[in-house]
Protein backbone atom coordinates (compact mmCIF):
# COMPACT_ATOMS: atom_id res chain seq x y z
CA UNK A 1 0.00 0.00 0.00
CA UNK A 2 1.58 3.21 -0.98
CA UNK A 3 1.74 5.84 2.33
CA UNK A 4 -0.87 8.74 0.48
CA UNK A 5 -3.17 5.35 0.37
CA UNK A 6 -2.25 4.46 3.86
CA UNK A 7 -2.74 8.46 5.03
CA UNK A 8 -6.42 8.61 3.19
CA UNK A 9 -7.87 5.16 4.96
CA UNK A 10 -5.86 6.52 8.73
CA UNK A 11 -7.68 10.01 7.88
CA UNK A 12 -11.14 8.18 6.74
CA UNK A 13 -11.19 5.89 10.43
CA UNK A 14 -10.42 9.43 12.22
CA UNK A 15 -13.38 11.38 10.59
CA UNK A 16 -15.34 8.51 11.14
CA UNK A 17 -14.93 7.65 14.55
CA UNK A 18 -15.54 11.83 15.70
CA UNK A 19 -19.09 11.32 15.92
CA UNK A 20 -18.91 8.41 17.90
CA UNK A 21 -16.68 10.31 20.52
CA UNK A 22 -19.10 13.23 20.01
CA UNK A 23 -21.88 11.28 20.91
CA UNK A 24 -23.48 11.78 24.29
CA UNK A 25 -25.51 9.89 26.15
CA UNK A 26 -28.69 11.54 27.09
CA UNK A 27 -29.17 12.81 30.92
CA UNK A 28 -31.42 9.86 32.68
CA UNK A 29 -35.01 10.50 32.44
CA UNK A 30 -34.96 12.00 29.02
CA UNK A 31 -35.98 9.07 26.90
CA UNK A 32 -38.56 8.42 28.21
CA UNK A 33 -42.28 9.53 29.08
CA UNK A 34 -42.59 11.69 32.08
CA UNK A 35 -46.07 11.76 33.53
CA UNK A 36 -47.45 15.40 33.54
CA UNK A 37 -47.68 15.63 37.39
CA UNK A 38 -44.10 14.21 38.01
CA UNK A 39 -42.60 17.02 36.32
CA UNK A 40 -40.62 19.77 38.35
CA UNK A 41 -42.37 23.07 39.06
CA UNK A 42 -40.65 25.35 37.22
CA UNK A 43 -41.35 22.66 33.46
CA UNK A 44 -45.29 22.62 34.62
CA UNK A 45 -47.89 25.19 32.80
CA UNK A 46 -50.53 26.76 35.17
CA UNK A 47 -54.03 25.18 33.72
CA UNK A 48 -56.56 28.13 34.82
CA UNK A 49 -54.94 30.92 32.75
CA UNK A 50 -55.55 28.78 29.52
CA UNK A 51 -58.86 27.77 30.48
CA UNK A 52 -59.97 31.12 31.40
CA UNK A 53 -58.78 32.25 28.19
CA UNK A 54 -60.82 29.57 26.54
CA UNK A 55 -63.83 30.57 27.86
CA UNK A 56 -62.84 34.37 27.51
CA UNK A 57 -62.41 34.35 23.65
CA UNK A 58 -66.00 31.88 23.04
CA UNK A 59 -67.34 34.78 25.28
CA UNK A 60 -65.95 37.92 22.98
CA UNK A 61 -66.37 36.19 20.04
CA UNK A 62 -70.12 35.86 21.18
CA UNK A 63 -70.60 38.95 21.46
CA UNK A 64 -68.44 40.62 18.53
CA UNK A 65 -70.99 38.00 16.06
CA UNK A 66 -74.23 39.22 17.50
CA UNK A 67 -73.09 43.57 17.78
CA UNK A 68 -71.71 42.39 13.61
CA UNK A 69 -75.50 41.41 12.91
CA UNK A 70 -76.97 44.33 14.53
CA UNK A 71 -74.77 46.47 13.06
CA UNK A 72 -75.70 45.01 9.53
CA UNK A 73 -79.37 44.80 10.58
CA UNK A 74 -79.18 48.53 11.79
CA UNK A 75 -77.45 49.48 8.25
CA UNK A 76 -80.26 47.44 5.89
CA UNK A 77 -83.21 48.76 7.45
CA UNK A 78 -81.87 52.18 7.16
CA UNK A 79 -81.36 51.96 3.74
CA UNK A 80 -84.66 50.44 3.18
CA UNK A 81 -86.55 52.92 5.11
CA UNK A 82 -84.77 55.60 2.62
CA UNK A 83 -85.03 53.73 -0.30
CA UNK A 84 -89.06 53.96 0.59
CA UNK A 85 -88.98 57.58 1.32
CA UNK A 86 -87.52 57.87 -2.04
CA UNK A 87 -89.84 56.17 -3.77
CA UNK A 88 -93.10 57.70 -2.29
CA UNK A 89 -91.61 61.14 -2.89
CA UNK A 90 -91.09 60.23 -6.83
CA UNK A 91 -94.37 58.56 -7.17
CA UNK A 92 -96.10 61.98 -5.74
CA UNK B 1 -88.95 37.29 13.33
CA UNK B 2 -90.67 34.13 14.29
CA UNK B 3 -92.49 33.80 17.67
CA UNK B 4 -90.52 30.97 18.65
CA UNK B 5 -87.34 33.37 19.33
CA UNK B 6 -87.52 34.55 22.80
CA UNK B 7 -88.71 31.26 24.06
CA UNK B 8 -86.00 30.13 22.89
CA UNK B 9 -83.91 32.76 23.72
CA UNK B 10 -84.97 32.43 27.62
CA UNK B 11 -83.95 28.71 27.32
CA UNK B 12 -80.74 28.99 26.09
CA UNK B 13 -79.28 31.76 28.33
CA UNK B 14 -80.66 29.25 31.24
CA UNK B 15 -78.58 26.25 29.51
CA UNK B 16 -75.74 28.88 29.73
CA UNK B 17 -76.04 29.75 33.47
CA UNK B 18 -76.31 25.86 34.70
CA UNK B 19 -73.63 24.56 31.91
CA UNK B 20 -70.99 26.37 34.24
CA UNK B 21 -71.76 25.50 37.32
CA UNK B 22 -72.27 21.71 35.74
CA UNK B 23 -68.75 22.17 34.50
CA UNK B 24 -66.95 23.52 37.90
CA UNK B 25 -68.86 20.32 39.68
CA UNK B 26 -67.71 17.88 37.37
CA UNK B 27 -64.88 15.96 38.59
CA UNK B 28 -61.60 16.09 37.32
CA UNK B 29 -60.27 13.95 34.91
CA UNK B 30 -57.10 11.67 36.24
CA UNK B 31 -54.63 12.83 33.60
CA UNK B 32 -55.05 15.83 32.33
CA UNK B 33 -56.76 17.27 35.74
CA UNK B 34 -58.25 21.03 35.63
CA UNK B 35 -57.20 22.08 31.49
CA UNK B 36 -59.97 18.88 30.72
CA UNK B 37 -62.64 21.29 31.49
CA UNK B 38 -61.82 22.56 27.92
CA UNK B 39 -63.61 19.57 26.52
CA UNK B 40 -67.14 20.77 27.18
CA UNK B 41 -67.29 23.84 24.97
CA UNK B 42 -64.79 22.69 22.53
CA UNK B 43 -66.67 19.48 21.71
CA UNK B 44 -70.02 21.50 21.40
CA UNK B 45 -68.48 24.23 19.38
CA UNK B 46 -67.80 21.79 17.30
CA UNK B 47 -71.11 20.01 17.25
CA UNK B 48 -72.55 23.29 16.68
CA UNK B 49 -70.24 23.53 13.36
CA UNK B 50 -70.92 20.78 11.83
CA UNK B 51 -74.92 21.51 12.44
CA UNK B 52 -74.56 24.60 10.23
CA UNK B 53 -72.60 22.39 7.74
CA UNK B 54 -75.81 20.33 7.37
CA UNK B 55 -77.47 23.12 6.99
CA UNK B 56 -75.23 24.55 4.77
CA UNK B 57 -75.20 21.38 2.70
CA UNK B 58 -79.36 21.02 2.36
CA UNK B 59 -79.52 24.17 1.59
CA UNK B 60 -77.26 24.59 -0.67
CA UNK B 61 -77.92 21.52 -2.51
CA UNK B 62 -81.53 22.86 -2.38
CA UNK B 63 -80.89 25.87 -4.06
CA UNK B 64 -78.86 24.77 -6.32
CA UNK B 65 -81.49 22.27 -7.79
CA UNK B 66 -85.01 24.03 -6.90
CA UNK B 67 -83.25 28.05 -7.51
CA UNK B 68 -85.16 28.33 -3.91
CA UNK B 69 -84.07 31.89 -2.06
CA UNK B 70 -84.95 30.84 1.04
CA UNK B 71 -83.11 27.74 1.04
CA UNK B 72 -79.69 30.05 -0.38
CA UNK B 73 -80.27 32.47 2.71
CA UNK B 74 -80.17 29.47 5.19
CA UNK B 75 -77.03 27.88 3.35
CA UNK B 76 -75.22 31.43 3.35
CA UNK B 77 -76.30 31.94 7.16
CA UNK B 78 -74.95 28.65 8.18
CA UNK B 79 -72.01 29.01 6.38
CA UNK B 80 -71.17 31.92 8.55
CA UNK B 81 -71.81 30.23 11.65
CA UNK B 82 -69.71 27.40 10.49
CA UNK B 83 -66.89 29.90 10.48
CA UNK B 84 -68.16 31.33 13.62
CA UNK B 85 -68.14 27.66 16.11
CA UNK B 86 -65.22 26.43 13.60
CA UNK B 87 -62.81 28.88 15.17
CA UNK B 88 -63.75 28.89 18.43
CA UNK B 89 -63.11 25.05 18.32
CA UNK B 90 -59.65 26.32 16.53
CA UNK B 91 -59.22 28.57 19.02
CA UNK B 92 -59.99 26.24 22.52
CA UNK B 93 -58.39 23.21 20.93
CA UNK B 94 -54.57 24.32 21.10
CA UNK B 95 -55.36 26.51 24.14
CA UNK B 96 -55.88 22.33 25.47
CA UNK B 97 -53.32 20.81 23.59
CA UNK B 98 -50.62 23.59 25.14
CA UNK B 99 -51.11 22.08 28.13
CA UNK B 100 -52.00 18.43 27.50
CA UNK B 101 -49.46 17.83 24.70
CA UNK B 102 -46.81 20.73 25.45
CA UNK B 103 -47.66 21.94 21.86
CA UNK B 104 -50.22 24.60 20.65
CA UNK B 105 -50.43 22.73 17.37
CA UNK B 106 -49.19 19.54 15.65
CA UNK B 107 -49.53 18.97 11.80
CA UNK B 108 -51.40 15.81 12.15
CA UNK B 109 -54.63 14.71 10.29
CA UNK B 110 -57.45 15.55 12.25
CA UNK B 111 -56.05 19.38 13.36
CA UNK B 112 -54.90 19.84 9.45
CA UNK B 113 -57.72 18.25 8.28
CA UNK B 114 -60.01 20.53 10.81
CA UNK B 115 -58.23 23.77 9.58
CA UNK B 116 -58.66 22.86 5.62
CA UNK B 117 -62.48 22.54 6.40
CA UNK B 118 -62.24 25.62 8.33
CA UNK B 119 -60.81 27.20 5.22
CA UNK B 120 -63.25 25.90 2.56
CA UNK B 121 -66.27 27.97 4.38
CA UNK B 122 -63.59 31.15 4.23
CA UNK B 123 -63.60 30.32 0.68
CA UNK B 124 -67.38 29.73 0.40
CA UNK B 125 -68.02 33.14 2.10
CA UNK B 126 -65.15 34.76 0.04
CA UNK B 127 -67.34 33.69 -3.30
CA UNK B 128 -70.28 35.18 -2.30
CA UNK B 129 -68.53 38.31 -1.10
CA UNK B 130 -66.48 39.15 -4.35
CA UNK B 131 -67.84 36.56 -6.79
CA UNK B 132 -69.87 38.99 -8.43
CA UNK B 133 -73.25 38.18 -10.06
CA UNK B 134 -73.80 34.18 -10.26
CA UNK B 135 -71.56 33.41 -7.20
CA UNK B 136 -74.60 32.18 -5.20
CA UNK B 137 -74.37 29.01 -7.32
CA UNK B 138 -70.73 28.79 -7.06
CA UNK B 139 -70.64 28.83 -3.39
CA UNK B 140 -73.55 26.63 -3.04
CA UNK B 141 -71.14 24.01 -4.89
CA UNK B 142 -68.32 24.75 -2.86
CA UNK B 143 -70.98 24.56 0.63
CA UNK B 144 -71.59 21.28 -0.77
CA UNK B 145 -68.05 20.16 -1.38
CA UNK B 146 -67.02 21.01 2.39
CA UNK B 147 -70.01 19.33 3.48
CA UNK B 148 -68.80 16.22 1.49
CA UNK B 149 -65.12 16.40 3.62
CA UNK B 150 -66.38 16.71 6.84
CA UNK B 151 -66.96 13.25 7.53
CA UNK B 152 -63.40 12.17 6.66
CA UNK B 153 -62.32 15.21 9.18
CA UNK B 154 -64.73 13.63 11.38
CA UNK B 155 -63.37 9.90 11.81
CA UNK B 156 -59.72 11.04 10.21
CA UNK B 157 -58.81 10.13 14.20
CA UNK B 158 -59.71 6.44 13.43
CA UNK B 159 -57.98 6.28 10.33
CA UNK B 160 -54.75 7.77 10.71
CA UNK B 161 -52.23 8.02 13.27
CA UNK B 162 -52.83 10.90 15.53
CA UNK B 163 -52.20 12.25 18.86
CA UNK B 164 -55.73 13.69 19.15
CA UNK B 165 -58.30 11.34 20.94
CA UNK B 166 -60.61 8.66 18.93
CA UNK B 167 -64.50 9.52 18.19
CA UNK B 168 -64.99 6.80 20.72
CA UNK B 169 -64.71 9.36 24.12
CA UNK B 170 -67.75 10.80 24.02
CA UNK B 171 -69.85 7.48 22.75
CA UNK B 172 -67.95 6.46 26.04
CA UNK B 173 -68.55 9.49 28.14
CA UNK B 174 -72.23 9.54 27.32
CA UNK B 175 -72.46 5.72 28.23
CA UNK B 176 -71.25 6.17 31.76
CA UNK B 177 -72.73 8.91 33.37
CA UNK B 178 -72.13 7.83 36.61
CA UNK B 179 -68.39 8.89 36.21
CA UNK B 180 -70.00 12.69 35.97
CA UNK B 181 -68.51 13.61 32.98
CA UNK B 182 -71.70 13.30 30.97
CA UNK B 183 -74.03 16.06 32.71
CA UNK B 184 -72.43 18.85 32.07
CA UNK B 185 -71.33 17.66 28.31
CA UNK B 186 -74.84 16.59 27.74
CA UNK B 187 -75.97 20.65 28.85
CA UNK B 188 -73.31 22.30 26.84
CA UNK B 189 -74.38 20.66 23.69
CA UNK B 190 -77.85 21.37 24.17
CA UNK B 191 -77.34 25.05 25.04
CA UNK B 192 -74.82 25.40 21.72
CA UNK B 193 -76.45 23.98 19.36
CA UNK B 194 -79.95 26.05 20.76
CA UNK B 195 -77.41 29.27 20.51
CA UNK B 196 -76.51 27.81 17.11
CA UNK B 197 -80.38 27.43 16.48
CA UNK B 198 -80.59 31.33 17.91
CA UNK B 199 -78.29 32.78 15.69
CA UNK B 200 -79.21 31.14 12.83
CA UNK B 201 -82.97 32.52 12.90
CA UNK B 202 -80.87 36.11 13.40
CA UNK B 203 -78.82 35.63 10.83
CA UNK B 204 -81.92 34.68 8.04
CA UNK B 205 -83.82 37.34 9.34
CA UNK B 206 -80.68 39.62 8.01
CA UNK B 207 -80.23 37.97 5.02
CA UNK B 208 -83.92 38.45 4.15
CA UNK B 209 -83.71 41.79 4.88
CA UNK B 210 -80.94 42.38 2.37
CA UNK B 211 -82.64 40.17 -0.40
CA UNK B 212 -85.62 42.72 0.04
CA UNK B 213 -83.75 46.20 0.18
CA UNK B 214 -81.69 44.18 -3.33
CA UNK B 215 -84.96 44.20 -4.44
CA UNK B 216 -85.94 47.82 -3.67
CA UNK B 217 -82.75 49.13 -5.21
CA UNK B 218 -84.02 47.27 -8.46
CA UNK B 219 -87.22 48.71 -8.36
CA UNK B 220 -86.50 52.00 -7.66
CA UNK B 221 -83.22 51.61 -11.05
CA UNK B 222 -86.79 50.47 -12.77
Amino acid sequence: MKPRHLAIAIWSIILMAAPLFAFQPPPPGQSEFVPIRELPPSEQLPAAPLLVIAYAFFLALMIFYVWTVWRRLNRVEREIHTLEQRTTRSSR
Amino acid sequence: MKKSFVPLAVVTALLFVIAPILIARAPYESEMLLIQKIFYFHVPSWVAMYCGLLVCAVGSIWYLFKGNRVADRYAESAAELVLLFGLNGLVSGPLWARKAWGVWWQWDAKLTSALLLWLIFVAYLLVRKYGGPGSEKLAAAVGIFGAAVSPFVYVSVNIWRTIHPKTSVVPDIVKNPAKGFAAPLLVSMLAFVLLFVLLLMVRVYLAAHQDALDELYLAHED
